[in-house]
């Protein structure tokens, strides 16, 4: 066992883990942060991403023990207090979600895209998410979300 | 009081109530929920296609620190297999269906064996490894037709050559007259090849038993709990009903896949039961890849008849449908009801005839996947028309226009057993996407273009299809296998603070029913949107229901919310007039409100009138007090939405890619509750045909190993990999249910991988191609360009 110290959304965890343990069961089962989901076992599709050092990677892929030091954000986290990110709110006004599985890893992966890439072409976004694997909405309405927080997200910073 | 009346919301796209718990993760799925003192689940699974289990040992498992028990199959023998609750109607079926774990003899690739049961998933799946079973392999069968054939290797006893069932429909001597005698006669053989559902959640089940009680509850990702309890406890455990609570929890998607019975909701049980501790299974994606449902794999031969100017005369059809090694729930009724009956599509065919066997193979289940033999046929007939006018060299949008069924036909009977199509009006939908896609330009620009050296071609799909499964006058125990009349339920209370909760034994999984049947209540019965709330999912609290699937919750659940809505103003009425003093013949109820015909002002709300049903101090003689009615629902027929999809395609002919420069889709589903759901549900399916055009196999080796095991392999399209989607549409109203609505969750499936086929045949006719089989692959397109 090893002893790691881990920031998530703000709040500092100190836990032993083993050194197998993926960041995903890490903080799904110890830390109760279940709205990271886990979609496959080979990398593809992206449910369960999160932002590490504010950089997004796919926890399923990354050990817990990576994570010892570091910041890390999750779908829990993205909104401030009862304010939603703009991301959440265009996946509520563009209908960019149905089951809602694949959600939070697209919601965290189109936000580390839109900080590359603030104002991005539909094609940019759906490239941009290609690491985002979803089987209800057929990205249609994700795009439009996408669209919809980059406009909003612009908007605010022009001010 | 106020006499504000409330704005009209059903119509409306507004924002689904499901959503603020989704974005923020705060979502509970299965693996979500955690139980103090759960056991987790490892099952081991046979590398082996087909094997007899001479071994097991689970010695050096049991050895591990944190592992309580494994059991394997023959730990169980006092639960039975699971059921097979759909033969194929009036036909012998070879019903063999899984046991909780394999006993005997495995039949396809990822059966499971032993089930390890530790205290953390991490321990289970480390014992899992060490779990000793031994094999004799026995010779493979993975094709469908070659499984019938004389010495193939048999699967199971009861089954010669493989075969589940022979079945037909239609009128074969007539048809083969109208073969004989006909103008113009194409045969092609059509592949619609095996697919995996995916949907992004795998499943699971999660068991606990009281030990004093007797009583399992079981989390389920399932999109039929009702009937997963009927069948679990009349079926394979042999308990009353009122034994077993079936919840399902938020669930990430099913596309089908989750409709069925599995084996880990019958292993979690009998393991709690066993061990007096919750119990856990969830599926990681190989699992699912390998063990959970398929859908479609149908080898057919197709023959289309008809004259020299476009007039089709016949149709036949020979299909071989893979079941795979056991049946799961539904699976015959897939291949045979759901696809023979509604093959003739939109077209009037005055003879048809389809013959369909259903075959035992080494591989895992086929049962129903969005759009559950209704792709398959409109695949069929939709590929046989375009190249039925190309053969006689006609417009393929003429062709459809001069053989659709014209709008004063209806109620229309197709010949093949199905019921008679509900309503339609194909011509508006076809001339509208015509429209939309430029047709009467294109031509000229794809003539231009192949005098460039570039490839356009146009694709289109004019599909009707039948849901709203199913009436007991056309599934009922005389009819088609089923047995039961697929009836849906609704419970609808006004609470004393006239808050209203309807309970619902449909199962939502995306679809948003939340907030569309909000949307239904609240026009109805003329109370604030947010003031309704609809309940789902645990058959404890809910009425009986069959669940969410075939298109069905729109059209059969909602129409039991509206007839226990009509049920709750006919008491609020009657109560009304007591309140009011009056006649009861001379009140009405409109906008919330009842009152006497012309005094609207002196009306009671339904908060009143609740709030008087519920302290039950005054109410008329006779009357019981609350608010509170149940209706369950068959309806009379099917319904039949319909619709015309095109797509537009370049072809890169020296790599052999696709480019999905434009796809369109009109569609007609009746009226529209929320219309930006709709859309969402369109899309998906498009999707997921736009996949299975260009993208998806699932591939078996000749061992029965899955080489399309993970989603490495299995091609699921990414954003990128999907078309921008057009949409737009008609509105022709059911007159089978009072909504007007036909179902809308499948249609976009049953339309798209045809339409995508028809466009890349269309781009590489100059090169011969008159026909391809799915998917077109930059491989096989290459190969039908460069090769002869």
């Amino acid at each position: 066992m090893t002893t790691i110290s881990v920031t998530v959304n703000g709040k500092q965890y100190t836990r032993d883990v083993e050194p197998r343990m993926l960041l995903v069961h890490f903080l799904r089962e110890q830390l109760n942060l279940t709205g990271t989901h886990i979609g496959c076992d080979t990398s593809q599709c992206g449910a369960c991403v999160v932002h590490l050092n504010g950089v997004s990677v796919k926890s399923c892929t990354t050990l817990a023990v990576q994570a010892d030091g570091a910041t890390v954000t999750t779908i829990e986290g993205l909104a401030n207090g009862a304010t939603l990110h703009p991301l959440q709110e265009g996946f509520w006004e563009k209908h960019g979600l149905q089951c809602g599985y694949c959600t939070p890893g697209m919601i965290m992966a189109a936000a580390d895209l839109l900080k590359h890439n603030p104002n991005p072409s539909d094609a940019e976004i759906r490239h941009g998410l290609e690491g985002n694997l979803c089987r209800c909405t057929g990205y249609e309405n994700i795009v439009k979300a996408v669209r919809y927080a980059a406009d909003k997200m612009s908007v605010t910073t022009a001010d | 009081m106020t006499t504000e009346i409330k704005e009209r919301i059903v119509g409306r796209s507004i924002k689904r109530r499901e959503d603020p718990k989704l974005i923020t993760g705060k979502g509970s799925y299965i693996d979500d929920i955690k139980l103090a003192g759960m056991l987790h689940v490892a099952l081991v699974r046979s590398p082996y296609a087909h094997a007899t289990i001479t071994s097991i040992d689970a010695s050096a498992a049991l050895a591990v620190p944190g592992v309580v028990a494994v059991f394997i199959g023959n730990d169980m023998l006092d639960i039975n297999p699971l059921p097979c609750a759909w033969a194929a109607g009036r036909v012998k079926n070879n019903l063999n269906t899984p046991r909780a774990l394999a006993v005997g003899t495995v039949r396809h690739v990822g059966e499971a064996v032993a089930m390890v049961l530790a205290e953390d998933r991490y321990i289970a799946r480390d014992a899992a490894d060490l779990v000793e079973v031994e094999y004799a392999a026995l010779p493979v069968v993975v094709d469908a037709k070659k499984a019938t054939e004389p010495g193939a290797p048999q699967l199971h006893e009861n089954a010669p050559n493989n075969i589940v069932m022979e079945w037909d429909c239609g009128d074969k001597a007539k048809t083969d007259v109208a073969f004989a005698s006909a103008e113009v006669t194409i045969a092609e053989p059509i592949i619609n090849q095996r697919l995996i559902p995916t949907p992004m959640e795998t499943r699971g089940s999660i068991t606990r038993y009281d030990e004093a009680t007797g009583e399992f509850t079981v989390w389920m990702t399932s999109q039929a709990p009702h009937v997963m309890r009927l069948l679990l406890t009349a079926f394979v455990f042999g308990i009353p009903e009122t034994k077993l609570r079936c919840i399902s929890p938020n669930i990430g998607g099913g596309f089908g896949q989750k409709i069925f019975c599995y084996n880990d909701m019958a292993f979690t049980m009998w393991a709690a039961r066993k061990l007096g501790r919750p119990v856990k299974f969830v599926e990681d994606r190989s699992e699912n890849y390998k063990a959970s449902t398929h859908g479609r794999d149908h080898i057919t031969d197709a023959e289309l008849a008809g004259t020299k100017d476009g007039t089709i005369t016949g149709l036949r059809v020979k299909t071989y449908a893979n079941l795979g090694g056991y049946l799961s729930t539904i699976a015959p009724g897939i291949p045979t009801t759901l696809y023979g009956r509604i093959l003739s599509g939109v077209y009037k065919i005055p003879a048809a005839y389809c013959h369909v066997t259903g075959v035992y193979t080494n591989t895992a289940m086929v049962d129903a996947y969005r759009g559950a033999g209704r792709p398959e046929a409109s695949y069929l007939i939709e590929r046989m028309i375009d190249r039925y006018a190309a053969e006689i060299g006609l417009d393929p949008a003429d062709v459809r226009r001069k053989n659709f069924i014209q709008p004063e036909d209806f109620p229309y009977d197709n010949g093949l057993g199905m019921l008679p199509y509900d309503s339609g009006n194909y011509e508006p939908a076809l001339d509208k996407a015509l429209a939309i896609a430029g047709y009467a330009d294109f031509r000229k620009a794809q003539a231009e273009a192949r005098q460039n050296g570039r490839y356009l071609g146009l694709g289109i799909s004019s599909y009707v299809e039948v849901c709203g499964v199913a009436p007991s006058a056309w599934v009922g125990l005389a009819g088609e296998g089923w047995g039961a009349g697929l009836f849906e339920s609704a419970n609808v209370r006004v609470h004393l603070t006239g808050k209203v909760a309807v309970t619902t034994g449909s199962l939502p999984h995306g679809q948003g029913l939340e907030t569309t049947f909000a949307q239904v209540v609240s026009d109805e019965l003329g109370v604030p949107y947010d003031d309704v709330e609809i309940q789902w999912g645990d058959t404890q609290g809910t009425p009986f229901g069959y669940g969410t699937y075939g298109s069905r919750s729109l059209t059969v659940g909602g129409t039991a919310i509206k007839k226990s809505l009509d049920k709750i103003k006919e008491k609020a009425k009657k109560l009304a007039a007591h309140m009011l003093e009056a006649n009861e013949a001379d009140i009405v109820f409109e906008d919330g409100k009842a009152y006497v015909k012309g005094s609207p002002d002196k009306a009671k709300t339904l908060g009143e009138i609740a709030l008087q049903a519920s302290l039950a101090y005054s109410l008329p003689a006779g009357m019981e007090p609350f608010l509170d009615e149940t209706s369950y629902y068959d309806p009379p027929n099917c319904t039949f939405p319909f619709g015309t999809h095109i797509s537009i395609v370049e072809v890169d002919t020296e790599t052999g890619r696709i480019d999905l420069k434009r796809y369109i889709a009109v569609d007609d589903c009746g009226n529209q509750i929320n219309p930006l759901i709709v859309q969402g549900q369109i899309h998906g399916g498009i999707v997921q045909g736009v996949a299975q055009a260009l993208y998806e196999r699932a591939v078996y080796d000749e061992d029965g190993q899955l080489l399309s095991g993970t989603l490495m392999d299995y091609a699921i399209p990414t954003a990128e990999m999907s078309p921008h989607i057009e949409t737009d549409h008609t509105v022709t109203p059911s007159p089978v249910n009072p909504l007007g609505v036909k179902g809308a969750g499948e249609a976009g499936t049953i339309a798209s991988a045809q339409c995508v086929m028809n466009a890349v045949i269309d781009a590489l006719a100059p090169f011969g191609v008159k026909h391809m089989q799915m998917p077109a692959s930059p491989e096989r397109v290459w190969k039908a360009i460069h090769q002869k």
